[in-house]
């Protein structure tokens, strides 16, 4: 089990658009990987779970990737995140 | 000729011929095939779903640009997402047709989203709402929507993201809905594009079908079908007052509305929601003088929770940032219902169970009501206002129910201030009692609508009595007049919350009689000041 935590800087959030690309690439990996927010914890590969937690700027999310690829998707993901939001 | 008015999304004026958008009628399958014939058929569907976004995808990016496209873009991750997939395939297996498997799972989610706190994600139920439509038209074999050849006017229930990047925009002059809101995607298209536009019109589609010629006024918020002569007159006036006074105005913005005589006036903006606030601030409203409270009740199907009250009011009064904020209490009858309100039907809305006649005899509706804005007002500078008042032992006992609410709050620990509490005047009776009502509140605010409506017995959507109705009435004057002594006697503020608060022809005449604050649709603001400013009074 690999995982890191991110404090969101972008000013509207995990909107709906990053939640696609977050849920694009979480799909592309074999292993199972978890969103935990403040608001809740969803399955970072379906895009709607991830939106309807409505992540805001300045929430500190947790991301857990669990499976035989984690530890490249820990890496791709958190390039993702410091790039993104 | 009928008349009624919408929130106004990008102001300027537009005559048109008008143009009804509807769904195409889709013939539902009632009887479901075998679960693995309609999986398959869904399958199918989704692949052909997926080909036309993609499709939009590309048109969107070339012809639109970014913002559009990203919409398409969004939708079709939607299209992929698990969730929405398996609770899919789980009602067909149950036995449910594909199409209906696809409306009611989308409608499921769509809630869920219009459910959010957050106004972003609330509108997000659109894009789902219109992929799961889209997959359902392909499941039907439902055709498409003709539109005719010209430039039009667009007049529509609402419209779905998808819908609205389809429109051919360098012909429409501009859109109506009946629902959406400043941030749906119509508002945004329209004023990415400057096309005068209303949303929340109270424009029935049947009217607009019926006439030949419409009229919006984007920047006033009203709407007229066959306009006469008199009417076509004033519309092409403000046309080209809009068009030449736009650089003029900005002149107004960020000072204050003083007469030559140093009268100060509060110019503040009408709103429907939330998020308009934004629209209030950015127009240099002085504060917010009527924010309506229905469009949190109206198009859903419970009681909206003292949360998401709480979350709308404190977001008004946070945007506001200390600027006054006039909170209506639920306005609502039998003529402008909810289904889950269960209000029984009546012969004469108008005069029925409505306003504040409905808040007190229903408590479970009132009292969330009156806590989320009490819980707000620790955000911003908020008022509370009663409409439709006939004697003051209704004020008192609304009152009481106020003073009870915040002692309640106080004892569970949440510090709220007292907030002054107000009188809407929208009725004959309490303009005659106005000296009595003055001295149990803080406030008056004219309805004029109402009060007009009421006091001359005319029906303003009733096309037939259009020579007898005048907006400029001696009685509804007298009245008014009457209501501003009142309060000046009593010591407390009057104003305007109604159309006439935006009549420049009787602005002079209103300041003259005492009223302090005018509140209109945010468009109109500037004018107003400029108005006050050149004013000797």
């Amino acid at each position: 089990m690999k995982q890191f935590t991110y404090t969101v800087t972008d000013a509207l959030g995990i909107h709906a658009r990053p939640a696609g690309q977050l849920a694009k690439m979480a799909a592309g990996f074999k292993s199972n990987i978890s969103l935990d927010t403040p608001n809740g914890k969803a399955d970072a590969k379906r895009i709607m779970g991830v939106m309807r937690l409505a992540v805001k700027k300045d929430m500190t999310v947790t991301i857990t990737c669990e499976g035989e690829d984690e530890e490249a998707a820990c890496a791709a993901l958190s390039a993702f995140f410091a790039e993104t939001l | 000729m009928k008349q009624g008015t919408g929130l106004p999304v990008f102001p300027g004026v537009a005559i048109g011929t008008p143009v009804v958008y509807r769904k195409a009628a889709r013939s539902m399958p009632v009887a479901a095939a075998d679960p693995a014939v309609e999986q398959k058929k869904f399958e199918d569907a989704l692949e052909t779903a997926r080909a036309q976004l993609t499709a939009l995808y590309e048109c969107a990016t070339r012809d639109v640009g970014e913002e559009q496209a990203a919409i398409v873009e969004v939708q079709m991750m939607m299209l992929d997402d698990l969730d929405y997939l398996e609770a899919i395939s789980a009602e067909i297996s149950a036995g449910s047709a594909a199409a209906q498997a696809v409306l009611k799972c989308g409608e499921e989610f769509a809630s869920a989203f219009a459910e959010m706190d957050d106004e972003y994600m609330k509108a997000r139920a659109a894009d789902v709402r219109d992929i799961s439509q889209r997959i359902a038209d392909i499941l039907c074999g439902s055709e498409g929507f003709a539109l005719p050849e010209g430039r039009f006017i667009l007049v529509a229930e609402d419209l779905g993201p998808s819908e609205t990047i389809q429109l051919p925009r360098e012909r429409i002059l501009a859109f109506v809905t009946r629902q959406g809101s400043l941030s749906s995607h119509t508002a945004i298209l329209a004023r990415t594009l400057n096309i005068p536009s209303l949303v929340q019109a109270d424009l029935a589609l049947r009217d607009a079908e019926n006439c030949t010629t419409l009229a919006v006024d984007g920047g006033a918020g009203t709407w007229t079908t066959d306009p006469d002569d008199a009417t076509l007159n004033m519309l092409n006036a403000r046309r080209q007052e809009v068009e030449a006074g736009r650089a003029t105005l900005e002149a107004y913005r960020g000072r204050q509305s003083i007469t030559k005589n140093g009268k100060k006036i509060l110019l503040c903006a009408n709103i429907g929601c939330a998020e308009d606030a934004d629209a209030a601030l950015s127009a240099d409203a002085e504060g917010v003088g009527l924010m309506r409270s229905e469009f949190l009740y109206l198009g859903r199907n419970t009681l909206p929770t003292e949360e998401e009250l709480f979350n709308a009011y404190r977001r008004v009064a946070q945007t506001m940032a200390g600027k006054p904020v006039v909170i209506r209490t639920l306005d609502i009858g039998a003529d402008k219902q909810a289904d889950y309100l269960n209000l029984p039907k009546e012969e004469n809305p108008a005069l029925g169970l409505r306003g504040l006649r409905l808040c007190l005899s229903r408590p479970d509706i009132f009292i969330p009501q009156l806590r989320a804005i009490y819980r707000a007002s620790a955000f911003g500078k908020l008022h509370i206002m009663f409409p439709m008042v006939t004697s003051v032992w209704e004020v008192q006992r609304a009152k009481a129910m106020c003073e009870r609410v915040r002692a309640d709050l106080e004892r569970q620990g949440v510090m709220v201030e007292k907030i002054p509490i107000g009188v809407m005047i929208e009725t004959p009776a309490a303009a005659v009692i106005a000296p009595e009502l003055a001295k149990e509140v803080d406030f008056f605010s004219v309805g004029t609508n109402d009060l007009t409506q009421y006091t001359l017995a005319i029906d303003r959507q009733n096309a037939g009595l259009g020579e007898f109705y005048d907006p400029h009435h001696p009685a509804v004057l007298a009245l008014m007049a009457y209501i501003a002594k009142s309060a000046q006697e009593a010591g407390i503020w009057a104003g305007i919350c109604g159309e006439l608060g935006a009549d420049p022809e009787l602005t002079i005449r209103f300041i003259n009689m005492g009223y302090t604050e005018l509140s209109m649709a945010p468009g109109r603001v500037l004018a107003l000041r400029k108005l006050v400013c050149e004013s000797e009074e």
